[in-house]
């Protein structure tokens, strides 16, 4: 009886922070439906009939930022730059894991290293680069993730890959698979749990990144956090509404991403951490 | 497979070499050599020795003032987070109902990007501090709180997910032994939970310490460093000399070199803990 009387005060407790850690979220849901001169003074009232302006704030919203063409780049650019470093990494991982050489051990403590160095150490020289290159474009971006997410991506791929078995490919090969068909029949599949946290761990970070796209392509293609950001700076009296709106529509559709994948997502998240 | 032809060889590599040399290498070394010139874009650049270091912290306070307050907020965030992240994990690893559910919304705040992040909290900031008729730019005080408010629910939860996985490692026979000898619910925490979530306490105390350190989209987004340069952590002190006046380029390049070294040895001194503990276990 003393136990079940503690153990529901443990649960109202754990009931209580969890409103309380969603409520930042509905707070801003709510002022999105209010008109912008209501927003600032008193965000945590309801909207009344007074206050209350339907949509209005989202149409204005998604026409002052562009909103629509930035779902489409951050969506474009997310999906396949995510594709791309799964592909190209899980290739390299595997081929400088599985082949023994100094130039392997070379390019793997490389691409380790390339982790522990922050952004802003290169960002003025990348952005310079994908300027000379012609890679400051949504497609020439993919090349940048590419590059600067590698080193995390190698590293988890190849920490799995040292845990699987070699016979099953040495009896591919024995039976006439060249490298490029053993890699993608036989390994690939196997990667699949792994790559699956790849590919959740560069979707949370390229989906939310601002600072490179923002220098690379910022000026002609703006991704979500960029629009969002833009609304902040880009106006003399800035619209309180509209910025609630867009970001109720900026944490949309990563509502939907987290609550279709979830056990994925905090299964690939704890590996990560782990790992890196 | 010990060897491979190396057309196979270049197959598999080339692709994300060649990336991470344009995307990375390349724009590292020229870093490195552009924090001794003078410039402003990557082709006018001047020899000037070490003169952009000397300027780094002679030419104003900014560098410095960022530096404190990070290394303050670095501080204040590991612990707080630490602290919140255990004691939701031990209150979620007790069989309750619902618990999946919890930890889902616990979870959440990670997703959403920094930025959008930042403007949620600027919100609900601003709106406590009008009732007493001033805002976040009023003082960097509040900014600094507000950034530390912001990191923990952005970060708690990811590092309640870490410490969870820990807890329920602990084999259940020894917790089990413990209570049959009697001992209280502080001293199984104390004597058992705690030195067999040590691997864990390290990851999410260095995971938080370099988030921490290298915080820049919730810096600016909830304060552009407002008032003045006063709440600019490091990441965005070195934005704003890079990008705020012609001429500072090299400064702000010198600035990220140091800022790379601070980076470093936070993860040097993270390999050394987690070898020692992997020791001693």
């Amino acid at each position: 009886m003393k136990k079940s009387i503690r153990e529901n005060i443990v649960y109202i407790l754990v009931l209580f922070l969890a409103i309380l850690f969603l409520s930042p979220i509905f707070i801003v849901f709510m002022n999105s439906f209010k008109g912008r001169f209501f927003i600032s003074d008193t965000p945590f009232a309801l909207p009344n009939a007074q206050t209350f302006v339907g949509l209005e704030n989202y149409t204005s919203g998604i026409v002052k930022t562009g909103f629509l063409p930035a779902l489409g780049y951050s969506l474009f650019i997310t999906i396949f730059s995510v594709g791309t470093i799964v592909l190209f990494t899980s290739m390299t991982a595997w081929c400088i894991t599985r082949v023994k050489s100094r130039l392997s051990s070379f390019i793997y403590y490389l691409l380790v290293f390339s982790m522990i160095v922050p952004f802003q150490m290169v960002m003025f020289t990348m952005s310079k680069m994908a300027n000379i290159l012609h890679l400051d474009n949504p497609i020439g971006i993919i090349v940048l993730y590419l590059g600067f997410g590698a080193g995390l991506s190698v590293f988890i791929f190849s920490g799995f890959i040292k845990t699987i078995p070699r016979e099953i490919e040495e009896a591919a090969t024995i039976d006439g698979c060249n490298p490029i068909q053993t890699f993608f029949l036989i390994v690939f599949p196997i990667l699949r749990p792994i790559a699956i946290t790849v590919a959740i761990l560069n979707t949370m970070w390229i989906w939310n990144d601002y600072l490179l796209p923002y220098l690379t392509i910022g000026s002609n293609y703006k991704t979500i956090p960029i629009a969002v950001q833009y609304l902040q700076g880009g106006y003399g009296s800035k619209d309180m509404g509209a910025m609630m709106a867009l970001l109720v529509l900026a944490i949309i559709p990563i509502v939907i991403f987290y609550l279709t994948s979830q056990k994925h997502i905090i299964k690939g998240v704890a590996a990560g951490a782990v790992k890196g | 497979m010990q060897k491979m032809p190396k057309r196979y060889y270049a197959f598999f590599t080339l692709p994300t070499l060649i990336a991470f040399v344009v995307a990375f290498f390349i724009p590292l070394l020229l870093g490195i050599y552009l924090s001794f010139t003078t410039f402003t874009t990557v082709t006018n650049s001047r020899w000037a020795g070490v003169s952009n270091y000397v300027r780094a912290f002679s030419e104003d306070n900014n560098f410095i003032n960022a530096t404190i307050f990070t290394v303050k907020f670095a501080i204040v965030s590991v612990i707080l987070i630490n602290i919140l992240a255990f004691g939701l994990a031990l209150l979620l690893t007790r069989k309750m109902r619902g618990e999946n559910g919890f930890r889902t919304v616990f979870f959440m705040p990670n997703l959403i990007g920094g930025i959008v992040l930042g403007y949620i909290w600027l919100l609900i900031i601003n709106g406590i501090l009008i009732n007493f008729g001033v805002d976040i730019t009023y003082s960097a005080t509040y900014g600094f709180w507000g950034l530390v408010v912001l990191m923990n629910w952005q970060m708690v939860g990811y590092m309640m997910i870490i410490y969870i996985a820990g807890i329920l490692a602990i084999p259940t026979e020894i917790i089990e032994a413990a209570k049959i000898d009697g001992a209280s619910g502080w001293q199984t925490l104390k004597n058992i939970t705690f030195p067999l979530v040590m691997p864990a306490i390290t990851i999410c105390t260095f995971l938080t310490l370099a988030n921490s350190f290298k915080l820049f989209d919730q810096n600016l987004s909830l304060t552009a460093g407002a008032p003045g340069r006063e709440s600019s952590m490091l990441a965005l002190d070195i934005f704003n000399t890079f990008y705020g006046r012609n001429g500072y380029e090299g400064i702000g390049q010198a600035k990220a070199v140091i800022f790379f070294l601070f980076v470093a040895l936070i993860v040097l001194l993270q390999l050394r803990f987690s070898r020692k503990s992997e020791l001693e276990s």
